[in-house]
């Protein structure tokens, strides 16, 4: 972990959480790994066997993107949104919504890209319409989205576990 | 572990006084009067809070009839620790393949002639 910090989660509002991330490189190249399809590929949504299989951005703001994920035994997710906002290498707000979510309306994700001595903190924030979100968060990790009790057991659970035992 | 479960978990560690009550109960087995002491709280308002916890399976009552003391169940926190480790190292494992990716960019970056775009 010499190169990186570690994954930290919060809740800034009821709605929303966040996830915050050092890396080791300027924003200019996370920015790069954040819009570029044949970077993605390499690195987002690929776990056991998934792959990025689509990746579609028309990086601009109203432009579209789209992903589309394959698993094992030709199982599938896709998701995709709109951007509303760009800041080249700082910034990129964009609706997303996942092609079997049960839930009304759509998310909107906020990357926010700070670079200090040539590293970057990313802080990626998605903002949630309703609490059925949590339920579809249950069944696939991609999306990234809870409640607001969700922090508070973060918060709440390393004392915890240390006094329960 | 089932979506309903921990829906009741997560509702119910939404709220700061059963927060306080389970850390309280992590200490050890307490009675409604003793748990309601250190707040400025009526009796049957903690006993709301304790009947929300009761429903969620964070809290449990022991056996002795007269006091009825709560106790904490450690298992559904457990098991919705398990689950928040698994969404967090599911992200901590895509962040570590763009560490990876983001390496070989600063490598190439730095090689004469071979600058992308």
């Amino acid at each position: 972990m010499a190169s990186s910090g570690t994954l930290k989660v919060t809740t800034p509002t009821d709605r929303e959480i966040a996830m915050t991330r050092v890396f080791d490189a300027p924003r200019r190249l996370v920015f790069e790994a954040y819009t570029r399809p044949e970077l993605l590929k390499r690195w987002l949504g690929v776990h056991a066997g998934w792959s990025l299989a689509v990746c579609e951005i028309d990086l601009r703001v109203g432009g579209a993107y789209r992903y589309v994920w394959r698993g094992p035994d030709g199982a599938e997710m896709g998701m995709g949104g709109v951007y509303r906002e760009i800041v080249r290498n700082e910034r990129i707000v964009a609706t997303e919504k996942f092609d079997q979510s049960w839930y009304p309306g759509e998310a909107v994700g906020t990357v926010v890209l700070l670079e200090q001595g040539g590293r970057t903190t990313l802080t990626m924030t998605v903002r949630y319409q309703s609490k059925e979100v949590r339920d579809m968060v249950l069944k696939t990790p991609m999306a990234s989205g809870v409640e607001a009790g969700f922090n508070k057991l973060a918060e709440l659970l390393p004392t915890m576990a240390q006094e329960i035992k | 572990m089932a979506p309903e479960q921990l829906d009741a978990t997560f509702m119910a560690l939404a709220d700061p006084t059963r927060r306080a009550i389970l850390a309280r109960l992590a200490t050890g087995e307490a009675s409604v009067r003793e748990l309601t002491e250190p707040f400025a709280m009526s009796q049957p308002a903690i006993s709301k809070h304790l009947k929300v916890l009761e429903r969620a399976g964070l809290v449990s009552r022991g056996r002795d009839a007269q006091r009825r003391p709560r106790r904490l169940e450690a298992r559904p926190l457990a098991e919705a620790n398990e689950w928040l480790e698994r969404y967090r190292q599911f992200w901590e494992g895509q962040f570590q393949r763009l560490d990876a990716l983001l390496e070989e960019m600063k490598v190439a970056e730095k090689k004469p002639g071979r600058r992308r775009r």
